[in-house]
C-alpha cells in the first residue's frame, strides 16, 4: 500500500527527515509517536503533497510514484490526512464542502456523483455515528467550532470519503475522553481488509482504543525503534528520553 | 473634411429609412451628430434641447483625473456616437470562428448554445426563444399597468413620464462622462411600476423586446412610485464582445413613498488579454433618489469584467426614514482595474445606509473601494454601517481603500469595518487534500469570501454568479 524508502526532507535547509522508511500493507494500522520536533508532521505534509519541503527518496503509494502525483490526485487514489489544525474557510458552508469534496473525489475515480438527497442522507447517518451535532454541518466550515469539534469534523470526513490511507496527525490532543472514544469508533469502523491507517501521536491513550499492529518510535527525523502495541505502553512509561 | 461630414449627414439624414444597415453618424461630437441622433430617433424638440444643454456644458467639463486607474487620453472626436446595430454579415457566421477560450468559459458557465450566439451576434434561426417568452411575460405586465421597455419606445410613448424624470437623479450639469451620456445617450431601458403594484417578475434587459446594440452610451430609467416594487436585473455572467472601448452608460432610479427598487448587475465585459491590451473602460453613472418617505433603493454588483471598471452606484436618501443598500463584489485579475465603490447621501430623517464591498485582487490587478458617506445637518438620526473586505492572492496585485466620511449632525451614527486578508497556502492546501483541485479551491474559498453579497441576488443570478467568481479568477494560482 505505501512504501518510503531512505525520505530526506528539508525545509529552509534545515534537515527534518533522514532517511526514513516505512511499509504499510493494506489492512495495516501504524502508529508514529515521538517528541516534539521529530519531524511527525512533516511526514504528514510530505505524503498528503504540501508543498515548500526540499524532497528526496523514494515513496510508491498503491504502485504509484507519490511525488509525481498532485496533493488532488492523491486524495482521488485514497490519502486521507486528519489535519492537526483543521482549517477555518468563512462563508463556506460545512455541508457544501463535505459534498464537493465527496463528489470531486468520486467523479476522480469514475463513480456517480451523489445529489443533494443521496449526500444529505449519507452525512446525516455518519455525523449520528460519530455524535456529531448536525446543526454544525450547516455553519461555516470549522468557524466557530471548538477543538474538538474541529478534529470530529476530520473523523466525519474520513468515514464519507473511506480512504484506503488515512493519517491522523495528533488528532487526539486537546480531546476529551468521550471525544476521543468517538473518534475511535469512527477509525475502528472503517478498519477493514483494505484500509491502513498512519496514526501520529505523543500519547499512548487513543491507542487503549485503536490497537494498533505497529509502533514506531521517531526521534530526529528517523525511526528509532519498531514493535508491537506494547511499545508503546513502554514508551509511556519510560518516555522517549530512553530511545535516544 | 468637416464640410464633407456635414454632406455625408445630410445624405443620412434621407436615407436612413430605406438601408438601415448602413447608418452610421461620422466620426466626431458636434452639435450637427447630437441634432442627428436626436432626428434619426424621432425625438421630441424638448429632448434636442436637453441633449444641445447637456453638450454646452459638457464643452466647459473637464474629464475627472483624480481616480487610481490611468488610461491613455481618449480622443472623442475620434469616436462614432452613432451607429445603427450591425448587420448579421459583419458578425461572425458560426461558434467555430470564436476564440476558442470563450467557448470554453461559455462550457463552463453552462451557457446554452442559441445563447452562445445571441450574446456574439450570430444569427439564430426560426424559432427564438427568448423573444416568445418575452412577449408572455410583456402580456402579464401590461395588465398590471407596468411599463417596462426601451428608452426611446417611452420617448415616444409616454414622453411626460420621460419629461419629468429623465435627469432629475443625474443632472445634465453633473459630471464629464454623465454629462457625455446626455448628450449622446442612444438607448436603454425604462421602467415605471404604477402605484401599489409589486412587478410579479424579475425584469432583465435580456427579456426587453425589440433590444437592439444599445450601444456605448446606455441611459436606464427606473421609477417606482407610491408603495410599488421591483426587483431590475441587468448584464450577463457570459463574456460580452463588444466593438467599442468607452462605456458610459447613466442609470437613474427613483422611488417614491413606501417604493422599493433592487438593481442587480453582472458585469463581465471583456477584460483585455493576460498582458492587459484591448478591453473596456467601464465608466458608468448609476444613482438613485430615495424620494419619499419609507422607500428603499438597493444596488447589488458583481464586477468581473471590463479593463478598468470605475462606478459608484450611489443612494440619495432624500425621504424620510428612507434606506439605501450597496452589496459590491469586484474582481480583478491579471492586468484588471478597479475604483469602486458608491456614495450614500443622507438627507432625510432616519435614514439609513449599509455598504457591503467584498474585493479580490489577483496577478497584477489593483483595486480600490472608494466610498462616501455624507450625513448632512437635517439628517437627524441617521445611520450607517459599512464593511470593506479586501482579499488578494499573489504579491502583486494591489487592494486599497478610500472612504469619505462626513457626519454633520450629531446624534447620527456611522460604522465603519475594514478587512484585508490573503488566500493562505494552508487553506488551499486543506481543500486541495479533500480532493478539489486548485482552482476549485480557489472558487470556493472566493465564494465563501463574497457570500453575504451573492445572497443578495435573485436566485438565477446567484447560481451562474457563484461559477463566475471562480471562471474570473482562473490562473491566478500556479
Amino acid at each position: 500500500m505505501l512504501k518510503i524508502n531512505n525520505l530526506n526532507a528539508k525545509i529552509e535547509n534545515k534537515s527534518i527527515l533522514n532517511k526514513f522508511s516505512l511499509n504499510i500493507n493494506p489492512g495495516e494500522v501504524h502508529a508514529i509517536m515521538g517528541p516534539n520536533g521529530s519531524g511527525k508532521s512533516t511526514l504528514s505534509n510530505i505524503l498528503s503533497g504540501k508543498k515548500g519541503y526540499e524532497v528526496t527518496g523514494d515513496v510508491v503509494f498503491d504502485g504509484s510514484d507519490l511525488f509525481k502525483l498532485e496533493t488532488e490526485e492523491r486524495a482521488h487514489r485514497g490519502i486521507f490526512l486528519a489535519f492537526q489544525y483543521p482549517l477555518e474557510i468563512p462563508g463556506v458552508n460545512t455541508n457544501i464542502f463535505l459534498k464537493t469534496s465527496l463528489n470531486a473525489v468520486r467523479k476522480a475515480r469514475g463513480e456517480k456523483e451523489l445529489d443533494a438527497i443521496e449526500f444529505l442522507k449519507l452525512v446525516k447517518e455518519k455525523a449520528k455515528e460519530l455524535k456529531f451535532d448536525e446543526e454544525k454541518l450547516n455553519r461555516q466550515l470549522n468557524v466557530g467550532f471548538s477543538g474538538g469539534e474541529k478534529k470530529k469534523n476530520e473523523i466525519l470526513q474520513m468515514t464519507i470519503l473511506n480512504p484506503k490511507l488515512s493519517i491522523l496527525d495528533e488528532t487526539d490532543s486537546g480531546l476529551d475522553i468521550d471525544a476521543l472514544r468517538i473518534v475511535a469508533d469512527g477509525v475502528n469502523s472503517l478498519r477493514k481488509e483494505n484500509n491502513s491507517f498512519l496514526i501520529i501521536t505523543h500519547y499512548q491513550r487513543l491507542l487503549n482504543y485503536i490497537k494498533p499492529d505497529f509502533v514506531h518510535v521517531l526521534m530526529n527525523g528517523k525511526i528509532v525503534k519498531s514493535g508491537g502495541a506494547e511499545l508503546a505502553i513502554e514508551l509511556e512509561k519510560k518516555g522517549y528520553e530512553s530511545f535516544s | 473634411m468637416r464640410d464633407k461630414q456635414i454632406e455625408n449627414l445630410k445624405e443620412y439624414k434621407y436615407g436612413f429609412s430605406t438601408d438601415i444597415d448602413s447608418i452610421k453618424a461620422p466620426k466626431g461630437l458636434n452639435e450637427n451628430v447630437i441634432k442627428f441622433i436626436s432626428n434619426i430617433k424621432k425625438e421630441p424638440k424638448w429632448l434636442l434641447e436637453w441633449r444641445l444643454k447637456a453638450y454646452q456644458r459638457l464643452k466647459v467639463l473637464k474629464e475627472p483625473d483624480w481616480q487610481k486607474p490611468k488610461y491613455p487620453k481618449i480622443d472623442y472626436q475620434d469616436l462614432y456616437y452613432y451607429s445603427a446595430p450591425k448587420s448579421f454579415k459583419d458578425k461572425p457566421k458560426s461558434l467555430d470562428e470564436l476564440d476558442p477560450k470563450l467557448l470554453e468559459t461559455y462550457k463552463k458557465l453552462g451557457i446554452p448554445l442559441q445563447e452562445q450566439k445571441r450574446l456574439n451576434g450570430i444569427a439564430v434561426d426560426a424559432v427564438f426563444d427568448s423573444v416568445s417568452v418575452a412577449t408572455t411575460f410583456k402580456d402579464t405586465l401590461t395588465k398590471q399597468g407596468i411599463i417596462f421597455c426601451s428608452i426611446s419606445e417611452a420617448i415616444q410613448k409616454y414622453p411626460d413620464l420621460v419629461k419629468k424624470y429623465l435627469g432629475s437623479v443625474i443632472p445634465i450639469t453633473d459630471h464629464y462622462f454623465a454629462t457625455l451620456n446626455s448628450a449622446v445617450f442612444t438607448d436603454g431601458s425604462f421602467v415605471y411600476i404604477p402605484p401599489g403594484v409589486r412587478c410579479p417578475m424579475e425584469l432583465s434587459t435580456y427579456f426587453r423586446i425589440n433590444a437592439s446594440d444599445t450601444g456605448q452610451f446606455e441611459r436606464t430609467l427606473i421609477i417606482a412610485d407610491r408603495g410599488s416594487y421591483v426587483s431590475y436585473l441587468e448584464g450577463c455572467t457570459a463574456p460580452m464582445r463588444d466593438e467599442n472601448q468607452l462605456h458610459a452608460a447613466n442609470v437613474e432610479l427613483v422611488a417614491l413613498d413606501d417604493a422599493e427598487i433592487k438593481y442587480s448587475t453582472v458585469q463581465n465585459w471583456y477584460p483585455g488579454d493576460k498582458d492587459g491590451k484591448g478591453g473596456i473602460y467601464n465608466f458608468v453613472t448609476k444613482r438613485g433618489l430615495c424620494q419619499g418617505k419609507n422607500s428603499k433603493i438597493s444596488w447589488t454588483q458583481v464586477e468581473t469584467g471590463s479593463a478598468i471598471t470605475w462606478k459608484y452606484p450611489s443612494c440619495i436618501l432624500k425621504g424620510d426614514n428612507s434606506i439605501g443598500e450597496f452589496y459590491s463584489i469586484a474582481i480583478t485579475n491579471n492586468h484588471q482595474k478597479a475604483d469602486t465603490g458608491t456614495k450614500m447621501i443622507h438627507i432625510g430623517e432616519n435614514t439609513k445606509s449599509k455598504i457591503i464591498s467584498k474585493g479580490i485582487s489577483a496577478g497584477y490587478s489593483d483595486m480600490t473601494y472608494r466610498g462616501l458617506v455624507d450625513i448632512s445637518k437635517n439628517a437627524k438620526n441617521s445611520s450607517n454601517y459599512t464593511q470593506c473586505d479586501s482579499l488578494l492572492m499573489g504579491n502583486k496585485c494591489g487592494a486599497h481603500t478610500v472612504p469619505y466620511i462626513k457626519n454633520k449632525n450629531s446624534d447620527s451614527n456611522i460604522a465603519h469595518e475594514a478587512t484585508t486578508s490573503k488566500i493562505s497556502e494552508d487553506q488551499l492546501h486543506y481543500c486541495q487534500q479533500r480532493g478539489l483541485n486548485s482552482e476549485d479551491a480557489v472558487g470556493l474559498i472566493v465564494n465563501g469570501f463574497c457570500k453575504e453579497v451573492l445572497q443578495q441576488l435573485p436566485m438565477e443570478f446567484a447560481v451562474e454568479a457563484q461559477k463566475l467568481v471562480g471562471i474570473s479568477l482562473e490562473g491566478s494560482v500556479g
